[in-house]
């Protein structure tokens, strides 16, 4: 069975370290696995994603709108954005915090409304990465936390994410990234958002 | 040795160190930037960032000249400013295998146009491989190096957006450290391309030529994929993944090496099928070839331009609906901006104040064209900054409108320099600015020849631009800190009034290079007038406030760089605490 996961957000929200950990540990589990993301100008603020596909064998890097099981937005206007790529019954979880495009923050373009509305009506989960990311002692953290949401419901061990997270992330912010995972895995838990 | 997951860029790198090169050569250009970057990590082996591609490859034709192995880097675009060389290089050939890895960037997610590189591969008669993933990134490229010297020829690596950032899995190898190459002997009737010399070796080109098609033909990079046999597909690269995920049960001619191609094999492909479509990304580079090569095709309606997926496939061959849902186009755009207290901003605010008709050229500051800055009149590849900024002048037509030719750091040791010495020589009054924000900042912080940080990391060599400016003979030549600004306005106000060339070069560190970010900036909600002059700097940290129409800082974005602060009128943007109360941590 193929798993497709989109992780998308800002650029500089860190969905490429994130994707990397997801991927690693898809790998570490004995699986095939294949990455695909954007970076360049897009990095600098831009709209950004990151395909991450697992399974018995992967072909294809990308994905396509209706293919996608996983959806993990960074940021809420994002996820609104890409919502056409999930498909039916699959996963949505959202950080509810909004970045406001620079057209909206100029005035060009009107700030956009009522997204929770839609995303509660898609069965999306709000994980408050942010947030939770403080609580874990680095506020760079919210894509660990939103990993750890992510890995609830996930065929993978927990021990197999404390490893890569381990090896991935700088040596100084191991122990905030793992208490950053371990938040966003309990809210997710607690949120009952399992498939 | 177990698997790894590397992206293609890295593989490349892996292929080369494995087979044995030396030396790395190349200039950054999203999507090609990290495999130079990775080969310059591996033992043994010496590798730098060139000034542009063209440099690049004639350092490799000289280590080639040498005997040893090279691997030279760059993006498609790249590849235009070395066409150069390479075109003569197929002449000569090599001596050390001499590898070129081109990431071409269909759909231009980082890049001014699509061009597709194949087209370089039949332009120039050299070979060029198509890998499709990481694994047949390294062993492709491991190989390429062996058909380099076997066939006495430069040789093409391609890659794509999907196989330079895409991660897959590898089994990395062992070096093979190649054997001495011996005494070097002068060939001038192979290297000493003047007409006698050249006319023999475009008669040998066609002979390696030849060669290489008999090649292609047996080669196992080529591979014949017979399945059902009432649809057969031509593919290469990345797209070969498609078109096996889309449409599994298809017979395919996965071309590995996509130049010079084996009529031969495709025949036999093409004898056993009954439906023959190329299936490609952007050019119709394939299609063309079989059309002239006489096989009948079937076309489908793929899309002209842009990146293939596996749904598009799919698509084209009727066989799924479009998808179920429309995207959400309600949204805002979220285009890419200049960072918080990036150093390029003032010099576009003031141009912007001055009306100033800006010829631009490549880099994170082209972002200057973007609202609300919005004030680049023109991009088109590197350097054309200051050519164009004197063609413009020279023109006229601009009414009061003065003219400014804006160019980066890397870009203007790229190929700005160039331009500028001709505008020297033919008396232009042109106002260049070169924002020297001491990085190669767009493709991820590389050195280059103006900040003088080498590759890896041995004694810097940096170039003065004031001094360089002075022995043109460029009697106006300024530095400006454009976090100043009103000095930056005045600067730019004076040396655009001056009927004689001057250069300003706006020198302050990407912001993105400063770890030690100011204390964050407030707005005080009772001073503000909603005047929107803060707003206008495009700061991604200031927003206007739907409701009340005041000016707010995201303090978890601002840097502190007060460039707001100094285009308030009112005092009304004023320190404040940290961003975020991390509890002792």
């Amino acid at each position: 069975m193929l798993t497709t996961v989109m992780l998308c957000g800002v650029g500089g929200q860190g969905t490429i370290l994130a994707a990397d950990l997801l991927a690693k540990v898809a790998a570490a589990e004995g699986l095939d696995v294949k990455l695909s993301e954007v970076h360049g100008m897009s990095q600098r603020g831009g709209s950004v994603d990151t395909v991450v596909k697992y399974g018995e064998q992967v072909l294809s890097p990308v994905t396509d709108p209706g293919m996608v099981d996983h959806l993990i937005a960074f940021e809420i206007i994002e996820a609104m954005r890409r919502i056409h790529y999930v498909k039916p019954g699959g996963r949505i979880l959202v950080n509810p915090s909004a970045i406001q495009p620079l057209p909206v923050l100029t005035g060009d373009a009107p700030a956009p409304h009522g997204m929770q509305a839609i995303l509660d009506e898609e069965r999306a989960i709000f994980i408050e990465a942010d947030v939770l990311a403080c609580q874990a002692g680095s506020p760079k953290s919210a894509n660990v936390v939103l990993m750890g949401a992510l890995s609830w419901g996930l065929e993978f061990s927990e021990k197999s994410w404390r490893d890569v997270i381990a090896s991935r992330v700088p040596p100084k912010t191991v122990d905030a990234n793992l208490r950053a995972f371990e938040l966003g895995r309990s809210a997710c838990q607690k949120g009952e958002c399992e498939l | 040795m177990s698997r790894i997951l590397l992206s293609g860029n890295e593989s490349v790198a892996q292929g080369a160190w494995e087979a044995g090169a030396v030396v790395g050569v190349g200039y950054p250009g999203t999507p090609s930037t990290e495999t130079l970057a990775r080969f310059a990590t591996l033992p043994g082996v010496y590798a730098e960032w060139a000034s542009n591609e063209k440099v690049a490859l004639e350092v490799a034709a000289g280590v080639s000249l040498a005997g040893k192995r090279v691997l030279v880097t760059m993006k498609h675009v790249g590849l235009n400013v070395a066409s150069d060389p390479l075109l003569t290089l197929a002449y000569t050939g090599v001596r050390g295998g001499l590898v070129i890895l081109v990431a071409d960037d269909p759909g231009m997610h980082s890049s001014q146009n699509e061009q597709d590189s194949h087209n370089y591969a039949a332009f120039a008669h050299v070979p060029m491989f198509d890998p499709s993933d990481s694994a047949e990134a390294l062993a492709f490229t491991r190989e390429a190096f062996d058909l380099s010297e076997r066939f006495d020829i430069p040789v093409l690596v391609r890659s794509t957006v999907r196989v330079s950032h895409a991660k897959s899995l590898v089994a990395p190898g062992e070096r093979t450290v190649q054997p001495d190459p011996g005494p070097y002997k002068t060939d001038p009737a192979k290297w000493v391309m003047m007409p006698a010399m050249a006319k023999a070796r475009r008669l040998d080109l066609d002979r390696r030529l030849a060669a290489l098609v008999d090649f292609a033909a047996s080669t196992p990079l080529n591979r014949l994929e017979f399945r059902d046999t009432s649809l057969g597909i031509v593919c290469s690269g990345v797209t070969y993944l498609h078109v096996r995920e889309a449409l599994p049960d298809v017979s395919v001619l996965k071309l590995g090496m996509s130049y010079p191609l084996s009529t031969e094999l495709v025949r036999q492909f093409a004898e056993k099928v009954d439906r023959l479509v190329v299936v490609e990304e952007a050019d119709g580079f394939l299609g063309r070839t079989l059309a002239a090569a006489g096989f009948v095709l079937e076309s489908v309606p793929l899309p002209a331009s842009g990146e293939l997926s596996p749904g598009l496939i799919r698509t084209a061959f009727g066989l799924e609906a479009p998808p179920l849902r429309e995207p959400d186009t309600s949204m805002p755009p979220r285009p890419p901006l200049m960072c918080p207290g990036c150093p390029h901003r003032p010099v576009f605010n003031a141009l912007r104040r001055m009306r100033a008709v800006v010829t631009g050229d490549i880099g994170c500051y082209t972002l200057g064209a973007l609202r609300p800055l919005a004030s680049m009149d023109s991009c088109v590849c590197m350097g054309a900054s200051i050519g164009m900024a004197h063609g413009a002048e020279l023109a006229g037509g601009m009414a009061d409108r003065p003219v400014v030719g804006v160019i980066g750091d890397s870009t203007f040791a790229h190929t700005g320099i160039n331009g500028l010495m001709s505008s020297v020589y033919n008396g232009a009054t042109s106002t260049i600015a070169i924002l020297d924000n001491r990085i190669t900042a767009m493709t991820g912080h590389q050195g280059n020849p103006i900040n003088g940080i080498t590759l890896q990391k041995r004694l810097p060599h940096e170039i003065d631009l004031v001094a360089l400016c002075g022995a043109l003979g460029i009697e106006h030549v300024r530095v400006v800190d454009p976090h100043d600004l009103a000095a930056t306005e005045s600067a730019l106000r004076e040396e655009a009034a001056r009927d004689e060339l001057s250069v300003l070069v706006f020198r302050a560190p990407c912001a993105l290079l400063i770890r030690d970010k100011g204390d964050p900036y407030a707005v005080d909600e009772d001073a503000c007038t909603k005047c929107g002059l803060c707003v206008k700097l495009g700061c991604p940290a200031i927003g206007k406030d739907e409701t009340t129409g005041k000016a707010f800082i995201d303090t978890a974005l601002c840097v502190g760089c007060a460039q707001c602060v100094q285009v308030c009128k009112y005092d009304a943007i004023v320190h404040t605490g940290p961003a975020c109360d991390l509890g002792g941590v």
